[in-house]
């Protein structure tokens, strides 16, 4: 775990509202540094060789986007002219304002860092990748939630023309994902727009996708047109497709097997034998609280 | 034999090898040199690839060797026969891959943890038990074997190729996530297979049996 430090802002660049975006983001950032501080202990204790990046060709080749075909392949293939222009994000739900935002403008201001994650899909095989992204908190802080929020969901896009997997009735379209707010606002969660120090692919989920590094990978939705906060826990599109395999909560767990195959452990890409797959990923001390009292085989 | 050494049978027969063989050559080559010789994409899992390739090629042979016999009653070429034991030989040398990838990679031969895996998972228990069905196939398809059983005994126990062609494909069914095409192709292949079979066995009722093939006499 890593966190890189403000790119140096040219003062003449920054305009009032910016200073005080900037402010904020370097407030966040403290805090977020503290608990860089907590994660680099895990590499430390786990061996820190044993979490190399994955390389480049895996992360931007190798990927779950049922959108654009359900083969690891697929997306990177077919994914290949989809542009992410002008793109706006509807916020809706539970906020003081219900509005469509321009993309640029909803996260101007936010300082992107670079997070380098554990990444464990629900299917038994990992990555360590780079992201570039901000924390979503400071997001969510932007968009004003009411006090009644209690979850927060993320919309895919749907548009059968530009991602030709949605032709496929494989899932319900479009693909929505959500946490619980103070999921949501966990400094670990992390809104994502590059990885690898790039702009983000198209396969990878352009332009802006969420990850949440101590869940499967199925909760992280990829290019986001809607966010929205909710009262009642929302419909989450695996969840729904099949409810006995795919829970909401999603919390990578090695003591709660899929019911058709082990989540004891897993395989990093790359690498011939599997590991042991860490509670929470790894990432237990910054996240364990959230889950106090709750029994996570019946909530998985 | 009615073909000499450069007849047409050999000439075949080696042709069946090298087919047989390529799909281990291919996987040699994408895995350890790169695809140097033959090209393919970058390797992301190579674990993966091993075993999704072994287990396919593994069934792809067993349905070439179910689908001698009704070939051969089709067409009336029954040197076809001669190929039967390669093609389930090899289908049984690609499952033994597979299984041993699987014991290997995924657990470091940790007997205990095999056999929990087994017996918690259904898919792991069918693939397993398809591939020990195969083993007294594999170990009595020898001529030897063949005489000392006597063809009748022979024949009822090679019966287990259904049961293993059928296991086959619920484990590749049982195994995806929920793409279902590639799998429920299989079972419709194999569904075609045993129809044919079916068709071939009726047929046969109705005339004389063919007189049966001079080695491995054994077509049913």
């Amino acid at each position: 775990m890593l966190i890189k430090r403000a790119s140096d802002i040219q003062p003449s660049e920054i305009t009032d509202e910016k200073l005080f975006m900037n402010r904020r983001s370097f407030m966040a950032k403290a805090s977020a540094a503290a608990v860089g501080g907590a994660l680099m202990a895990g590499p430390v204790k786990a061996a820190s060789e044993d979490d190399d990046l994955t390389p480049w060709e895996t992360v931007t080749g190798y990927n779950n986007f049922y959108e654009f075909g359900t083969g690891k392949a697929d997306p990177a293939k077919n994914a290949t002219k989809f542009t992410t222009d002008e793109w706006s994000v509807k916020v809706t739900g539970d906020v003081e304002e219900e509005r469509t935002w321009d993309l640029e403008e909803m996260i101007a201001g936010f300082t992107v860092e670079e997070r380098i994650y554990r990444h464990r899909c629900v299917e038994g095989w990992s990555m360590v990748v780079p992201w570039n992204g901000f924390p979503l908190g400071d997001l969510i802080k932007r968009l004003k939630p009411t006090s009644e929020a209690k979850y927060v969901s993320f919309t895919t896009l749907y548009d059968v023309r530009r991602m030709p997997g949605q032709m496929s009735p494989v899932l319900p379209w479009p693909y929505v994902e959500g946490l619980r707010l103070d999921e949501a606002m966990n400094p670990l969660t992390l809104m994502v727009t590059g990885v690898y120090g790039k702009k983000l692919p198209p396969q990878n989920g352009a332009p802006i996708r969420l990850i949440i590094p101590w869940k499967y990978g199925f909760k992280g939705g990829k290019s986001i047109v809607r966010i929205n906060f909710s009262k009642r826990q929302p419909m989450t599109t695996w969840n729904e497709a099949i409810p006995r395999e795919y829970g909401f909560y999603a919390n990578v767990n090695p003591e709660v097997d899929h019911p058709r195959w082990t989540q004891a452990t897993e395989r990093r890409l790359g690498e011939f034998f599997r590991r042991d797959t860490l509670m929470f990923n790894g990432y237990t001390e910054e996240v364990e609280s959230l889950y106090a009292g709750m029994n996570l085989r019946k909530y998985y | 034999m009615a073909s000499g050494r450069f007849g047409l049978i050999p000439r075949i027969k080696i042709v069946v090898w090298i087919a047989a063989f390529a799909p281990l050559l291919i996987l040699i080559d994408r895995i350890l040199l790169g695809g140097a010789y033959i090209g393919g994409p970058f390797v992301d899992d190579p674990v993966e690839l091993i075993q999704h390739w072994t287990g396919r090629t593994a069934l792809i042979l067993l349905f070439v060797t179910l689908s001698v016999t009704p070939l051969r009653r089709f067409t009336g070429y029954n040197p076809l026969i001669r190929f039967r034991r390669l093609t389930g030989l090899f289908s049984f040398f690609y499952a033994t891959l597979h299984v041993f990838s699987y014991f290997v990679f995924d657990h470091r031969l940790d007997f205990d943890s095999i056999i929990e895996d087994i017996i918690e998972h259904n898919w792991v228990l069918v693939g397993f038990t398809a591939w020990v069905l195969l083993i007294p196939m594999a170990l009595t398809s020898t001529t030897g074997w063949i005489r000392r059983l006597g063809g009748k005994r022979w024949n009822r126990l090679h019966r287990l190729i259904y049961g293993v062609a059928i296991l086959g494909v619920f484990h590749f069914l049982w195994l995806v996530k929920l793409e279902l095409t590639l799998p429920l192709i299989y079972g419709g292949v194999l569904v075609l297979i045993l129809a044919a079979r079916i068709g071939v066995k009726q047929r046969a009722k109705k005339r004389p049996a063919p007189p049966p093939s001079a080695s491995g006499g054994v077509g049913r």
